[in-house]
């Protein structure tokens, strides 16, 4: 099923949250929601999930414009909350029936399938337990087999691995991957780069509630201007001339001193790294260490808005 | 079974789970009201069996005249079992009326017996009985005025006194009436106290509301295809199950253990106790609709729901209130609880009237949903 979000907008008083966000998420696809905190995912994916009446611009799900309240259109969505909401004192296993009874489900289906939703996320020996005897993880992982009873063929899931370890952290993310693999279409939100990285065939990227950038990861690194970054350091720092030669190399595009540490910004690290040691090593300067870094993410945020993720 | 019906059904089915669950509240709620209704039946009276006897007021008697007359009377007071009679001096006397220790205080002036015959057939001035009394027991002075007014009565009407007088021309016969079996004061006491831990529950009930938004289950609950009607529905339906589970379980130990009849109509007390349940509900869903922050939406309710108690009469029978302030608590629903608990326990009345209650508090909860279905907010999670 396609999901499509045209032209959402939504304010709280005086604040707007999100000013006119557009994307599409086709099946079999995990479309990423990058941003950093209060960039207005949250709120995209209330009204993505049929919670929050956008002031203006709609959802549609094949074609069928979501409502909110009893719309039943909401029975093709499943949504992981960022909070784990889980009724903590119960065991996983009524917390399922719980969760199913809400779509509908009862009887021989309901338990069919609880079965499948705590196999897919390694739950089944633990299903007689409550969530508060659980680990991190297993909650997140309970937390989505919760999402998922209704069979829903779109998913979204809000920052679903916020304070897990790494192991619990790859279990989710192969759960999302069979998941699409299942040709279901998934939206995850997150502003943890890694994660998009990993697991996003396209992502959008949003701040102050407007889509910044909309592609998969190769097509942003390659429209962004960002560059792959060598570092060296060297026993004197390089003079002027040197320094002036360096800038003229091809696929050179930026060259910073701090020190001895000289900054290399280019657009292809194998062709640009011998040449610029070849060059120095030529004026008498010795480099003492080497460092590189491929761009990412973090460099295409970057440039689209001048902070980092982490920053904001 | 239909889609939406199958969710109510989960919905309730959770919220009594989650009750039950919570062995250590599950016994905080039924066994408080028991203990608490417990003590305060056992203060006002127990069953009325005569187990639990009166407690007497202490009154002090200082006999200035020190005559056949005076000492008859002050042996009749000594027997009323009403009053705990010392004779003191005067000076002492007043000194224990100031202390709290003597509710009243009489004084026979010299000359009593004389002035006082004398009196009774037209000859001379009536004497002065002083009566000192404790203020802050307002309800002291008139009660052993009443009570010596009927003993020096008694006894000065004898023939030995005034010659060819009669002896007072009745007798009184104390009857207490009820159309049920003998008073019995826990009845009341369990009224009112499971009434006031019935509500602190709907105000948990409330508050959980509140909770559940703060952690994200209200989003997910509104993220399934379901009518409003069916999240705010089921909640009620929940709290006023666990609400007649606890009614059913206090009133069980107010029969087995401390003599509590339902002395009149058994589906009247049921109208009432289902009626109530539904109020206990309402609150809470109302105060969640109201409410902002847990800590002082809880803290604001619970004052609320005390005042409602006390107004209803569920510490203190309402009788006892001033006349403008029982006016005023026929609009309290609780008043309208405890009366007709009273009714189908131990007055002993029949279906009919329970009506009465149970219209006025499914009325009141009507309100209190209309006000939570008007003021809920539905988007701020």
């Amino acid at each position: 099923m396609q999901l499509v979000a045209d032209h959402l907008q939504k304010k709280f008083g005086a604040i707007t949250a999100v000013a006119g966000v557009s994307f599409a998420a086709r099946p079999g696809e995990v479309l990423g929601l990058l941003g950093p905190n209060g960039a207005g995912k949250s709120t995209t994916i209330s009204m993505l999930a049929g919670l929050t009446k956008p002031d203006s611009g709609s959802v549609t799900i094949d074609g069928v414009t979501l409502g909110t309240g009893a719309d039943p259109t909401k029975r093709r969505l499943g949504l992981v909350t960022q909070e784990i909401a889980l009724l903590e004192e119960l065991p996983a296993r009524m917390n399922l029936e719980f969760f199913g009874g809400l779509y509908g489900l009862a009887g021989h289906a309901l338990a069919a399938r609880i079965a499948a939703v705590l196999e897919l996320t390694s739950l089944a020996d633990r299903a007689g337990d409550p969530p508060n005897e659980f680990s991190g993880g297993m909650r997140r992982r309970l937390n989505i087999a919760c999402a998922l009873l209704h069979e829903p063929q779109i998913l979204l899931l809000d920052e679903p691995t916020v304070g897990v370890d790494p192991q619990s952290r790859n279990a989710i993310f192969e759960t999302i991957e069979v998941l699409a693999g299942e040709g279901r279409t998934l939206i995850y939100t997150t502003h943890y780069m890694e994660e998009v990285e990993r697991l996003c065939d396209r992502i959008v990227i949003i701040d102050h509630g407007k889509v910044l950038a909309d592609d998969t990861l190769a097509g942003l690194l390659a429209s962004a201007p960002v560059a792959n970054k060598l570092t060296l350091t060297y026993d004197l720092p390089p003079d002027g001339a040197a320094l002036a030669e360096i800038t003229g190399l091809p696929g050179v595009i930026q060259v910073d001193l701090a020190g001895t540490a000289l900054s290399v910004s280019a657009t292809d690290l194998g062709t640009a790294a011998p040449r610029v040691l070849e060059r120095l090593a030529a004026r008498g300067f010795s480099c003492q260490e080497l460092t590189s870094r491929r761009s990412n993410l973090e460099d295409v945020f970057l440039a689209l808005t001048g902070r980092t993720l982490r920053d904001t | 079974m239909s889609p939406t019906l199958t969710a109510f059904k989960a919905l309730v089915r959770k919220d009594i789970a989650l009750f039950v669950r919570d062995r250590r509240a599950l016994v905080v709620s039924v066994l408080t009201p028991i203990v608490v209704a417990a003590f305060f039946g056992f203060l006002f009276g127990g069953t009325g069996s005569g187990g639990n006897p009166i407690s007497r007021m202490a009154v002090g008697i200082t006999d200035l005249d020190d005559t056949a007359l005076t000492q008859a009377v002050i042996e009749s007071l000594t027997q009323d079992e009403s009053l705990a009679i010392q004779v003191v001096p005067e000076d002492q006397a007043r000194q224990l009326v100031k202390s709290g220790k003597l509710r009243a205080a009489i004084v026979f002036p010299a000359g009593f017996e004389t002035a006082a015959t004398g009196a009774l057939v037209g000859l001379g001035q009536m004497p002065d009985i002083k009566l000192s009394y404790d203020p802050s027991q307002t309800m002291v002075r008139p009660m052993v005025a009443g009570l010596l007014t009927q003993h020096v009565m008694q006894r000065i009407s004898r023939p030995n006194f005034i010659g060819s007088s009669k002896p007072a021309p009745f007798n009184l016969v104390n009857t207490a009436v009820t159309t049920g079996p003998r008073y019995n004061s826990y009845a009341h006491s369990f009224a009112g106290i499971s009434i006031q831990f019935i509500l602190f529950m709907g105000i948990d009930a409330g508050v959980t509301l509140l909770l559940m938004r703060q952690e994200g289950m209200w989003r997910r609950l509104r993220a399934a295809p379901l009518p409003r009607a069916v999240l705010l529905g089921s909640r009620v339906a929940g709290t006023t199950l666990i609400s007649m589970m606890i009614l059913a379980v206090v009133y069980l130990a107010a029969c087995l253990i401390f003599g509590v009849r339902i002395a009149g109509s058994v589906p009247g007390f049921v109208m009432v106790a289902i009626a109530f349940s539904l109020l206990a509900a309402t609150t809470g869903l109302m105060i969640s609709a109201l409410g902002r922050s847990v800590g002082a939406t809880r803290g604001v309710a619970m004052f609320s729901v005390l005042i409602l108690v006390m107004l209803g009469g569920a510490w203190v029978p309402s009788f006892l209130f001033p006349e403008w302030l029982q006016q005023v608590t026929e609009f309290v629903p609780t008043r309208w609880a405890v009366d007709g608990l009273d009714a189908m326990t131990w007055r002993g009345l029949p279906l009919q009237s329970a009506f009465m209650p149970t219209a006025i508090l499914v009325g009141w909860s009507v309100l209190f949903a209309a006000i939570a279905v008007w003021r809920f907010n539905w988007e701020d999670d």
